[in-house]
């Protein structure tokens, strides 16, 4: 059996997987703390999923709205998760976001000024003044690439094209990773004491999704295999606006920022009708009739258009029209930003939708309406970690940016993602590095039978004799259920037999079977990757079937009502030696856990009256 | 309206290989990446291509099609006629690893070179005060998704080898531009892209412009500027009277 020595090995004290915001970010702090850091990213440096964010950074600088500060972002965040967010995460993000956007325009980045030669900042659903500091729609470019040209400047060594595939440990704690190369299929061993999983999300296991091919939950199924835990996977974020048509660019991102900058929703029949759907809880601040919603946008002491719901409201009132039959042609709804602003305004302020709508559906955004409908885009869940360090219940073992869970509660604020990247980002790096650093003598050790068996798993789709299952063809059956039973709208039968469809999908991994040899294979990637997609889409069936209520991204049809036993438990999920199972067998155990709750002085600023 | 699309793919590493045919189903609105994922899923399950946002924005699925440079996932097929084959191939100028994904490591080593973003050391830390005007300019040139479709169309990389080393490309002007044309930064680049950087090289016909998917102004609005900002640098006769700096002849092509 080859010993580690036979693979490519590097020693390192913080390794950090995923190369987006989190784990650029993460990267900069390690490296500043004294830490000998590696960054290993699956695609080439710059690609990662942050890259396609668009409407901007959400941060409480007051620079439009000196009324504007972290008290209010606080509390705009809490109530968008429907309070089940962990309040101290949430404070530290608000607390901290305006620092960490200084940063990047410290390391070159560019943001769109205001008159008075500060960065901008915009309107988004669910917060209270306008706080997202972006470039056009396409601040998730600009952040990537600050963090990337600082992080090169640097010096960090960066792995480009490297996939991990099993954490390793040395008892309970974290001992290094095993992966491989991309282009060449060689395994590589990183030895190193802590690693920080900034893997992103897991949309790639819906049809209709935003998210790219890297998406597959592999942070969340790595911190599974490794003996952490996952917290309340059941809330997925439905993005409301992804475009419908053509059938070729299904679920890809429209941003919130056409509505932000004054788009309103239609339906067949014309009518803007978002006042329709206006929850008990967020009618204080909502208006009720069109002429205060339109006064909004230069008023503040007006109340916010309906229209800037948080996006789950959006999401399921959408979904609501398309079932009730007042849908668009294809399937989804009318958003129109072209009778409302100038084609100057729209072309400045939205190049990328402009440009995307243009070359991809023949459709010009300033002079007709787009039809868009709710696309699979954010997990709110993820690894459970302790809110200051980002450390999971692994020694070692570190999560930030969308793999760790918490910090958006039911539901994320848009805006609110690119801030989390670059704060838990920050804070990760920083307590990975100094964990590693002070372990003095004591660094853990891999175990030879370990790395033995992380490389048979890797090499299972190659082994001769299997059923010959196209990996392509599960990943697409995976995609239809998920889409068909765990989507916007649940129901108990159906997320059982989810769960059936996921078990019965799982046996038939076994036996995917990979043409070609190892080098640059897809076919044999994708094998790879669907032990992750499942695991994790498992994991949200189950959670999704426990929590009986609706609340944020989870609708249950049969439990329509917000409940407040469940507003005070988190659903955590752990892997654990199966019992009624083959032997070796691994199943998720599901568990109930109190939500933390916040001191007085912060629970204060969560009152409904504002 | 579907129809069956013929594609030929380019398939092989660097050892060499060939055209391979492919007939694959196409639907009304797809493009050229579609047709490649489909040809992958259900014929050639390893078929090497790079792609993660299909939208345009992260620069991954570059390739040729037809000869010419393009993302394939912003090319509609509904511009190639249907009754004949769409080819696709690797970026030329760079090695090939296998079938379309190319080596383009040479991008992130000329990145490695570029001094970073450097603030002066007396100015106040950020938040910098800078009005929409002066970041403008530079704004233009970070909208780039660094697809290297610019880097890959270059003549004066396509087709010479031995100019890699003293060549940055297109790519590297405009963003030695950028930093150069922003408010806050303290660093001259001008004698570096020049000197080393290899900014003689390009005699200005445009054809990175002409391949950019994101419509940046690569020549007009990045290499010009650079190359007049460098003659008032290196050419300046009051430097010279004085003789400050002895000049050197820029590079030859």
């Amino acid at each position: 059996m080859p010993n580690e020595e036979a693979y490519e090995h590097h020693d390192y004290d913080v390794v950090i997987i995923g190369a987006g915001g989190a784990g650029l970010r993460a990267a900069i702090a390690a490296h500043d703390a004294g830490a000998r850091t590696a960054l290993i990213c699956r695609s080439l440096l710059g690609k990662a999923h942050t890259v396609m964010a668009e409407g901007g950074i959400a941060a409480a600088l007051g620079n439009v709205w000196p009324e504007d500060n972290w008290q209010v972002h606080f509390r705009d965040t809490m109530r968008g998760g429907k309070l089940l967010n962990n309040w101290r995460m949430a404070e530290l993000h608000a607390k901290e976001a305006p620092d960490r956007v200084y940063e990047l325009e410290q390391w070159g980045a560019l943001f769109d000024r205001t008159a008075a030669g500060k960065i901008s900042q915009r309107d988004f659903g669910g917060h209270r003044f306008a706080r997202l500091a972006h470039v056009g729609d396409r601040t998730g470019l600009e952040m990537i690439r600050a963090l990337q040209q600082r992080a090169v400047s640097l010096g960090t060594d960066v792995f480009m094209e490297l996939t991990i595939t099993d954490l390793l440990k040395d008892g309970d704690r974290v001992a290094g990773a095993f992966g491989y190369w991309r282009e060449s299929g060689r395994f590589v061993v990183f030895r190193a004491p802590a690693v920080v999983l900034a893997t992103g999300g897991i949309g790639k296991s819906w049809k209709v999704t935003s998210n790219s091919w890297e998406c597959t939950g592999d942070g969340h199924a790595l911190a599974l295999r490794a003996g952490a835990t996952l917290l309340n996977m059941e809330f997925v974020q439905f993005h409301p606006t992804g475009m419908v048509w053509p059938l070729s660019v299904r679920g890809l991102l429209v941003t919130e920022s056409v509505r932000g900058d004054g788009g309103v929703l239609l339906n067949s029949e014309d009518r803007r009708f978002m006042f329709d759907y206006i929850p008990e809880f967020f009618k204080a601040e909502t208006a009720d009739n069109i002429e205060e919603a339109d006064r909004w946008y230069d008023d503040k002491t007006n109340r916010r258009p309906p229209e800037l719901l948080p996006r789950d409201e959006v999401a399921r009132a959408i979904n609501s029209e398309i079932k009730a039959g007042r849908g668009s042609p294809h399937g989804g709804v009318f958003l129109d930003i072209a009778s409302r602003r100038s084609p100057e305004f729209i072309r400045r302020r939205l190049p990328s939708m402009y440009h995307q709508f243009k070359e991809l559906a023949d459709v010009d955004i300033t002079k007709e309406v787009m039809e868009i409908g709710p696309t699979c885009h954010y997990m709110m869940g993820g690894v459970e970690v302790e809110p200051d360090s980002q450390c999971s219940v692994v020694p070692g073992l570190y999560a930030a940016g969308e793999v760790a869970g918490g910090m958006h509660g039911a539901n994320r604020l848009g805006g609110n993602s690119l801030s989390d990247l670059i704060v838990f980002g920050k804070r990760a790096g920083e307590y990975a590095a100094a964990y590693a650093c002070g372990l003095g003598g004591t660094r853990p050790r891999i175990s030879e039978s370990d790395l033995a068996s992380a490389a048979q798993g890797a090499l299972a789709p190659f082994r001769p004799g299997r059923a010959d299952e196209n990996p392509y063809t599960l990943h697409q059956e995976l995609q239809d259920t998920m889409q068909d039973l765990v989507g916007i709208i649940r129901v108990e039968a159906e997320l059982k037999e989810a769960l059936e469809r996921i078990s019965n999908l799982q046996a038939r991994c076994q036996n995917v079977a990979v043409e070609g040899n190892r080098q640059y294979n897809p076919g044999w990637h994708l094998a790879l990757d669907l032990r992750n997609m499942l695991v994790v889409s498992q994991a949200v069936a189950i959670a999704a079937l426990e929590r009986q209520e609706s609340r944020g991204g989870h609708t249950r049809d049969d439990y329509p009502m917000t409940d407040p036993y469940w507003g005070g438990l988190n659903i955590v999920l752990q892997l654990e030696q199966g019992t009624g199972r083959a032997e070796g067998s691994q199943e998720l155990v599901v568990r109930r856990q109190p939500l933390p709750q916040p001191p007085p002085a912060l629970a204060e600023l969560l009152e409904e009256a504002h | 309206m579907s129809y069956d699309l013929k594609l030929r793919i380019w398939r092989g590493d660097a050892t060499g290989g060939e055209l391979k045919d492919f007939v694959v189903p196409a639907e009304e609105g797809q493009v050229v990446l579609d047709a490649v994922h489909r040809a992958q899923a259900s014929l050639a399950n390893d078929l090497a291509v790079r792609w993660n946002c299909k939208a345009g924005k992260c620069g991954s699925c570059s390739a040729e099609v037809n000869g010419r440079p393009r993302l394939m996932c912003m090319t509609r097929l509904s511009i190639f006629p249907k009754d004949e084959p769409v080819t696709i191939t690797p970026l030329r100028t760079f090695p090939v690893i296998k079938d379309l994904v190319t080596d383009v490591s040479f991008n992130y080593d000329k990145a490695r070179q570029v001094p970073a973003f450097t603030p002066a050391a007396d100015q106040p830390r950020a938040p910098f005060t800078m009005f929409q005007p002066d970041v403008e300019r530079s704004q233009e040139f970070r909208k780039c998704i660094e697809c290297w479709l610019c880097q890959n169309t270059c003549h004066v990389v396509r087709d010479h080898d031995d100019n890699k080393p003293r060549f940055a490309g297109p790519r590297f002007f405009i963003r030695y531009a950028e930093l150069d044309m922003h408010p806050n930064d303290s660093v001259d680049r001008k004698r570096m892209v020049q000197e080393t950087q290899g900014l003689g090289f390009c005699n200005i016909t445009k054809c990175c412009t002409e391949v950019c998917p994101e419509q940046i102004k690569i020549t007009d609005n990045g290499i010009i500027p650079m190359k007049e900002r460098v003659v008032d640098v290196k050419f300046d006769p009051l430097l010279r009277l004085i003789g400050r700096r002895k000049q050197q002849a820029p590079p030859s092509p």
